[in-house]
Parts: structure tokens; C-alpha cells; sequence
């Protein structure tokens, strides 16, 4: 067996901030004010927020500490599913933190802020190109936000014909944010089953599709890691009834270069930044969610857009149907920056050869453990594939007990519990930046980990054993819900 | 391609493997008719050395590549970061981690997003704050979601009209599709939310007030929360510059319910505007109705303490539907970068740099005012006030943009019409006494 990356090694206890505050510390130094005091109304003023008080040391310390609890995609393989935890390349960050961006107010104009609109238009041209679509804007800030600005224009667009609908088709297999994003907007989601297959099926669509269903949001490739093959049947019953179809992009990671969304009867499309175009996920945020609409779509996109006039680029806000505006200024700008230099490093032949390599890892994975774990649709996959705890229920070994024995393992777990059409699902997703002495890794551990399911299932009930803290009590931190020291 | 791993030999094994003869064939699940033909049409790609030259080119078509001086705020304010707070948030444990999901690998950011939800809830004067939101606009809009959704009988939220106009375009944006309005509450000649117009007003379900307004000015919001009290609703406040709280009164101590903020004055690069981070707090009895994540204490199975994702029952992917919001990723880098930003300052250095923004504020008002500028109001402010601009000042403006790099203040006619020539004008602690003589001199 491969030497596994996970060991135990010396780690720090670390207090919280305030305990370790003492009065009078401070880790920033302040130029003496050059210009009067001026003291404000008392009624008008507070005390200083009682934050803690440390030296620049004190603070370094803290914060590095703490990193050290965490697992990163530089630390190790991390195939959580569905989020696609690609290597985020470095000089991205250096992209972006170029004074001339970092620095750049978002109201300075038009006229000097050429390089940042360039930049943006340049991004949304080569996401029409690899989507298919003929406009995108950039300004919801993550992927459910795109999804809700998705809908926003599909509601708009119901609006402006005059008659609203009040219904739209979510799958089994969309994505968890789908029925949230859409109640927004006032539909109430019809759940479709997927197919034998583990795809929608035209027939199911056509039975349950109205002229007062405003369309059906699905994701392709979907949440089993499967080709929804029988989309362009699908949309085309969608739009017979003079409906529309949502894609959720989140999964563009295994078909760029391969299959447009656009261009086989998707309306619209949110595309995550974060997974597809390697931005760092940051423990949560921040994103960027763009959506790609096709010409009939495209007046309801969100203002300002960006055009351009001979060489110069220009905002406007003169779009009499549109959606409006959903974040304060353009977006995330130094999230397109990253995504930018993404697609510019990567050219048309790597991000296709990304999509392929991503789609061999999952397969590779997927025909690697299909003996040790069970493989509720065994059908060549995408961009990931789905397992589940069948085969280790006779030890009543669950999906989490193995997830949490990963951990000791040196590997992040995969998704787990999701998508719910899967009874214990363990999703992989490896991403092509893995390489195939990683993954051979992460084959053995899982292997080893369903030999202890056999052999010592105690063992894998306690795990992890080699992490900073055990498992944690989450049922009491809900019920007894503690927010704040 | 320096991402991609796989050599030659390895995508043979591999396909052998998966049972594939060529890389094309792992995509025969998808019919033909589907497939592109030819490739995208995307330029070749470049070497690390051509991405720079690029890159810096696009960068240095934007003025800010120079150091530029800013007196413009208008919600992207222009603070000074110390080296300590890009160095470690760029630590990859913390940026090329996801959501913590398995929190016995995640405790870096749990117990760092605990931090800032105390010190978010120390600086408002709030019971509770969510582990961050995309930015103040989208988090006002969910709270004013949440006032709409309480009150079975209106339908309408009152919105002073000195919130920041991007923020009430993005709460009409959220709230219309459900059949909701806005009602926008008017301002008096003193720059301040007109509360005997509110009064006035029938029928709303929740009342949203920004101190400091757009205007700059410093609103009283204990008028607006006896006026929230007696019609039995939500009050809501906002604000746009997070250092105000480290010398004005905390919202919380006017009673309000909901609170939404802009935290990118917490050590968070002004970036063309964004990403910042959307602050959210509320009152306990808010707490099953606040949008997105939450960070909790607990202790692990050997009885130590330790933080995992809390109240998940109100969120997307447990509720779906009937979800608080739709929110998933939020700004989580952006609100570590905030907790390392008040960690830094703390007390004592916040206290010190709301003083110095107001200050300088003072000082560049008075000097505009010698230059000839006429002050709009007579009406306390933090660091940004309103100005009558002389004749001719716009095109000092723009002169003074190409030769001496300098930014003085934003022209708001286009939000506010009846303004005509008005300047809003911000002084940070960036701002030293000479660049404002400077300023004063040149637009004389």
C-alpha cells in the first residue's frame, strides 16, 4: 500500500481573541493626527467597541494558528462533490491584487476605470464564447445569487409577455439551492423524479408541463455526475408550452469546450466562478456567480452593463427592462480578475483538456471502487461520481463514519449526504488537477477504510482520531445555540 | 499546461482503466448532436511573464495605479490596510478551503468567523450576527425580506430616501417579484430622513433607515425606532462606513431589530467594488429568520470546546423551499479579513482612526468651505458631507483628476436631481492636512 499523507504532527492550542487581551496592546501604529480635534456631540457619540487588544505578534500568531486547523486544496486532495475544489492558481492572486485593481474606486468613471471594464468585457465575451450564449453580466455575487438573478430575469420576462406563471420544475437531482432560489421569486417548485437511468426523462417533463409553469431549472451535467442526454427534447417540450429553461452551470467544470449550454436549448445559465475558473472557495465565499442569457432574455439582464464604442468601454443603465440591479456596485471584480486570468493562462485547449482530465479522474475513481463502495448508477459519469454505505450497512457503518475516517487518512471528504435521490450518498469529485498518484491514494484509502468497516468498524465510529478535535456535538450547538463570546 | 498533472502514460492507464480507448470517448453519454465541432474560440494560452505584461497593461488603463488621492467614500472607502492583514488571510488553509462542512478539519474558520461574529455584535451593539453576506445592499434586502414576511397585514417597507440609492434599487430588485413595495421616506432640508413624514405613512410593515446616510449625515434613530414601537414593526438600520461605530453610538443601542452593513472599511481592498462584505446582526428574537450561516460553540466528543455550522434547519439545502434565503457561499475570506482588521486596530486603534476620519473630515470641509464651496447642510457627519460646488468646478475636477491624480468627491445630481452641482466628499485617515490644503488650493 502507498504511504498515506495523513500523520499526526504538532499542532497549537490557540485561545479566543479576547482571552487573549490585555489592556493597553494595540497592533497598529497611527500616524499623530496632523489637523485639529474635533469633538462631536456627546449624544451622538459611544465608547469604543470593546474589542481585544493585541501586538502585532499576538495577532500573527492567532491567525496562523488557527490556519493550521484547517484543511485546504493546498494541503491535500479535497473531492468534495459539487464544488469542484480545482488548484487556484497563485499568479491569480497576484492578477489581482495589482494596485491598478486592488486600488481601482468603483466610482471613479467610465474614463478612468478603462482597464477594469476592459477586463470585464474581455471576461464576458469569453464566457459567451465557452457557454454559447450571446450576452452574460458579472454581477451576482455567488452562485445561489446567480441562480436567483436567473430567475429574477425569467420572472421578468413572464412580467413583461403579461401573464405570470406560478409553478416551475425542479429534478431530484438540481441543485440544493435550486426551490430556494426560485421561491424567491414566487414559483412554487413541482418536484420530477429522475429517470431508471439517473436522467430526466422527456415523457415525465411533457406530463407535467403547463402554460402556467414558467420552465424547469436543471443542472447538466447533474448532481449524480450524469449527462442529462435528453435536454434538448426536454427544452424543446419546455418551450412548446411557452416555457423557459434554467441551466445551473455549477457543473460546466466537466464539458467546456465540449458542449454549449446555449447552444442546445438552454434560456439561461449561472456559471460559478469559484469552481469552474479555479477562484479560491476562501472557506465560504466570496464567489461570483455570472449568468449567460440568450438574445430574447438579454434586455432583462441586471444594470449596469458594459459596452463597447470603437475602443473605449462604457457602462449604461438605459435598459428600460431590466431586472434592475442586485449588488451595490458591479460585482465581484477581483473574483472576474482571478477567473480572468484563469481563462487567459489556460486558452481554449486547456480548459478543454480540463473538462477531459476532470471527466477521467471521476472515471478512473468511479471504475476503481466500484468493488468497495456501491455504485447506485453504473453508467459512465462526468465531472463525478456517486457511491454510497450499502455495501458497509451489514456493519452499520454509515457514509459520515467513512467520511470522518478520511480525515485520518489525509484527505478532505467527499459530499456527503447529497444529492438526497442517493440514500448515503459519498460523492467524488477530483477535478483534473489531481494527479493519478493522488487519487491511487485516495483509491487505497477508501479501500483500507472499507476493510476496517470489516475488520474493526469500531475504529472507523471513533474517527477521526487524528484531527485537533473530535466529532462535535451538533445537536447541542442547535439546540443551545452559543454565537457569540 | 502547468495545472494539468497527467502525462501521456498516465492517461493510458487511466483510460485502460475506466475502460475508455480515448479521452473523446468518455463522453459518449452525450449525443452527438449536442457536442461542438472544432474548438472554442478562445486565444492561445499565455506563459505566466505574458499574463503579467497583460495583466499590468489592463491594470495600468485604470487611474488607480497611480497613488491617487481619494475623497470620494459613497460606499467604497479609501482606508489604510496593514501588511499584517493581506499577509496572513492569503494563508491557503484559510483561502483554498470551502465552506466548513467537516468541521473537525475546519476549525481555523470556525473559530475565526466565531471571532467575527463577536466582534460584528460588539462593534453594532446587536445580540447576533451571520457569518457574513455578499454586501450591504443584498443584506439589507434580506432583512427588509424578513420585516415583509412578519407582518401579515402590510406590504409595504418604508425606505429612508437617503439609503444608498444602489441599496434601494437592490431591495425593489428582491422584494417586487413577491409582490412587495417600497416607500420611499423623503428628507428634510437638514439632510436627514423626514420622521413626521414617516409618521404620517399607513400600511408598512417595517421601516429601514441608513445612519450615516448617503449624505453623510447622522441620523437620529431613536426617533425611528419610538416611530417602529408605536406602529408595532421592524426597524432596520444600515450604514456604509463600518469605522463609524468606533466613535458614533451603536445601533443596537437605539433598539434596533436589524442591522445590515458594508464592511469593506475593515481591511478589505476597495477593488473596483467588490468584493466587500455584506454585514447582517439582529436581535435574539431574530435569530431563526437571519439568511445564511452561522457559527456556534460546542464541545467534541472528549468534551473540548470546539465550532461547527449551527441552525442549518434555516437554510437552502435543509429547508429548501421554504429556506430563510437562498444564500450558500457568502463573503467568508472577506469576513476573516475583517476579524484580523479589528484584531489589529482593536479598542484602541479603532477609536483612534474614527477620530482621525472625522477630523480630517472637519478640517477638508472647513477648507472647501474657504475655496468657496457652500456647505449643503449644517448637520453633524462622520467622514463624508455634502457641498455646493462654485461655477466651473467640474472641469477643475476633471483637471485635477489627469494632473494631480486626485479624486474630490463624487457629483450626486444623478441620484438626487434636485442637488444640481453638489459633491459628496470623504476624508479617511489616508488623507494628511497638506493633501487637503493642496485640494483647497487647487480648486480655489
Amino acid at each position: 500500500m502507498i504511504q498515506q499523507p495523513g500523520t499526526s504532527g504538532l499542532i497549537f492550542n490557540e485561545p479566543l481573541l479576547w482571552d487573549k487581551s490585555r489592556n493597553g496592546r494595540c497592533a497598529i501604529s497611527l500616524p499623530k493626527s496632523d489637523v485639529e480635534r474635533d469633538l462631536l456631540d456627546e449624544n451622538l457619540t459611544g465608547d469604543s467597541p470593546d474589542l481585544p487588544q493585541l501586538s502585532e505578534l499576538d495577532v500573527v500568531r492567532h491567525y496562523t494558528r488557527l490556519s493550521q486547523w484547517n484543511f485546504g486544496v493546498d494541503s491535500g486532495m479535497y473531492p468534495l462533490g459539487s464544488c469542484t475544489m480545482k488548484y487556484n492558481p497563485k499568479t491569480n492572486e497576484v492578477q489581482a491584487s495589482r494596485q491598478g485593481f486592488a486600488s481601482a474606486h468603483p466610482l471613479s468613471g467610465d474614463e478612468f476605470s478603462q482597464g477594469a471594464l476592459k477586463l470585464m468585457y474581455n471576461l464576458e465575451q469569453s464566457l459567451c464564447q465557452i457557454t454559447g450564449f450571446p450576452a452574460v453580466t458579472l454581477q451576482p455575487a455567488a452562485g445561489a445569487h446567480g441562480e436567483l438573478t436567473g430567475m429574477l430575469i425569467i420572472h421578468a420576462y413572464f412580467a413583461k409577455k403579461g401573464k405570470q406563471r406560478s409553478k416551475i420544475i425542479i429534478p431530484d437531482t438540481a441543485h440544493g439551492t435550486n426551490p430556494a432560489s426560485a421561491a424567491l421569486c414566487g414559483y412554487i417548485p413541482v418536484n420530477v423524479k429522475s429517470g431508471p437511468m439517473g436522467i430526466l426523462e422527456p415523457e415525465t417533463i411533457a406530463a407535467i408541463m403547463d402554460e402556467d409553469t414558467a420552465g424547469i431549472m436543471i443542472t447538466n451535467p447533474n448532481t449524480l455526475g450524469l449527462f442529462e442526454a435528453n435536454i434538448k427534447k426536454i427544452a424543446e417540450i419546455v418551450h412548446s408550452k411557452g416555457g423557459l429553461v434554467y441551466g445551473d452551470g455549477a457543473n460546466m467544470n466537466a464539458i467546456m469546450g465540449i458542449v454549449k449550454p446555449g447552444e442546445i436549448g438552454v434560456d439561461v445559465l449561472h456559471l460559478n466562478l469559484h469552481k469552474t475558473f479555479s477562484t479560491p472557495h476562501g472557506g465560504g465565499g466570496p464567489g461570483s456567480g455570472p449568468v449567460a442569457v440568450n438574445k430574447v432574455l438579454e434586455p432583462f439582464l441586471p444594470i449596469p452593463r458594459i459596452v463597447k464604442e470603437l475602443d473605449t468601454y462604457k457602462f449604461i443603465t438605459d435598459c428600460p427592462d431590466t431586472i434592475g440591479k442586485i449588488h451595490t456596485f458591479y460585482g465581484h471584480f477581483g473574483i472576474m480578475v482571478r477567473a480572468y486570468a484563469y481563462i487567459l493562462s489556460m486558452g481554449a485547449k486547456g480548459l478543454t483538456d480540463a473538462s477531459k482530465l476532470a471527466v477521467l479522474n471521476a472515471n478512473y475513481i468511479k471504475e476503481s471502487l466500484k468493488g468497495t463502495l456501491n455504485l447506485p448508477y453504473d453508467r459512465p459519469c462526468m465531472h463525478e461520481c456517486v457511491f454510497n454505505d450499502e455495501f458497509q450497512a451489514k456493519n452499520h457503518i454509515t457514509t459520515v463514519d467513512m467520511a470522518k475516517r478520511l480525515l485520518d487518512y489525509g484527505f478532505h471528504p467527499p459530499t456527503i449526504y447529497f444529492p438526497l435521490v442517493v440514500h448515503g450518498a459519498f460523492m467524488v469529485e477530483p477535478t483534473e488537477t489531481e494527479s493519478k498518484e493522488d487519487i491511487d491514494q485516495f483509491i487505497d484509502a477508501v479501500k483500507a477504510i472499507a476493510g476496517e468497516a470489516e475488520e474493526d468498524p469500531e475504529k472507523l465510529k471513533k474517527a477521526p482520531l487524528l484531527t485537533k478535535v473530535t466529532r462535535l456535538d451538533e445537536v447541542a450547538a442547535a439546540r443551545k445555540p452559543c454565537l457569540r463570546g | 499546461m502547468r495545472y494539468l498533472p497527467h502525462t501521456k502514460e498516465d492517461i493510458e492507464s487511466m483510460l485502460k482503466v475506466a475502460g475508455q480507448s480515448c479521452l473523446d470517448d468518455l463522453f459518449n453519454s452525450i449525443p452527438d448532436d449536442l457536442k461542438i465541432t472544432g474548438s472554442l474560440d478562445i486565444p492561445e494560452s499565455l506563459s505566466e511573464w505574458e499574463l503579467n505584461d497583460h495583466m499590468e497593461e489592463l491594470a495600468s488603463l485604470n487611474i488607480a495605479c497611480k497613488n491617487y488621492k481619494c475623497f470620494m467614500g459613497a460606499g467604497s472607502y479609501d482606508h489604510y490596510i496593514p501588511a499584517v492583514i493581506p499577509y496572513l488571510i492569503s494563508r491557503s488553509e484559510f483561502m483554498t478551503a470551502y465552506t466548513p462542512y467537516q468541521p473537525e478539519v475546519s476549525q481555523g474558520t470556525l473559530q475565526g468567523i466565531y471571532e467575527f461574529q463577536t466582534m460584528v455584535t460588539e462593534l453594532l451593539g446587536m445580540d447576533i450576527a451571520t457569518a457574513s453576506h455578499y454586501d450591504c445592499g443584498t443584506a439589507l434586502a434580506e432583512a427588509c425580506l424578513i420585516a415583509l414576511r412578519q407582518n401579515k397585514k402590510a406590504n409595504k417597507i418604508a425606505v429612508s430616501a437617503l439609503t444608498h440609492p444602489s441599496h434601494r434599487q437592490i431591495i425593489h430588485t428582491y422584494i417586487s417579484p413577491s409582490g412587495y413595495e417600497i416607500v420611499e421616506i423623503p428628507y428634510t432640508k437638514e439632510g436627514l430622513t423626514d420622521v413626521k413624514a414617516l409618521e404620517a405613512m399607513d400600511d408598512i410593515a417595517g421601516i429601514s433607515v441608513q445612519s450615516p446616510n448617503f449624505l453623510g449625515n447622522i441620523e437620529d434613530l431613536s426617533a425611528f425606532k419610538a416611530v417602529a414601537d408605536a406602529k408595532k414593526i421592524l426597524f432596520i438600520t444600515s450604514f456604509t462606513e463600518s469605522l463609524a461605530f468606533g466613535l458614533l453610538k451603536n445601533p443596537g443601542s437605539f433598539g434596533a431589530d436589524l442591522v445590515a452593513g458594508e464592511g469593506q472599511s475593515l481591511g478589505i481592498a476597495k477593488s473596483f467594488g467588490g468584493p466587500g462584505l455584506g454585514l447582517l446582526a439582529g436581535t435574539k428574537k431574530q435569530m431563526r429568520n437571519l439568511p445564511g450561516r452561522l457559527i456556534g460553540k460546542t464541545k467534541d466528543a472528549n468534551g473540548d470546546d470546539g465550532f461547527v455550522l449551527t441552525l442549518a434547519t434555516r437554510e437552502q439545502h435543509i429547508r429548501r423551499e421554504k429556506a430563510s434565503s437562498n444564500i450558500c457561499s457568502n463573503n467568508g475570506l472577506n469576513a476573516m479579513t475583517a476579524a484580523v482588521y479589528l484584531a489589529t486596530v482593536g479598542k484602541i486603534g479603532i477609536r483612534e482612526i474614527a477620530r482621525q476620519n472625522h477630523d480630517k473630515a472637519i478640517y477638508l470641509k472647513k477648507s472647501l468651505e474657504m475655496a468657496g464651496f457652500e456647505s449643503a447642510f449644517d448637520t453633524p457627519f462622520f467622514n463624508e458631507f455634502l457641498m455646493k460646488a462654485p461655477e466651473g468646478f467640474e472641469q477643475k475636477r476633471s483637471a485635477l483628476i489627469n494632473d494631480k491624480c486626485t479624486f474630490a468627491g463624487i457629483c450626486i445630481d444623478k441620484f438626487y436631481p434636485e442637488l444640481k452641482h453638489h459633491y459628496l466628499f470623504c476624508a479617511t485617515e489616508t488623507i494628511s492636512k497638506k493633501d487637503i490644503d493642496q485640494l483647497a488650493k487647487e480648486v480655489k
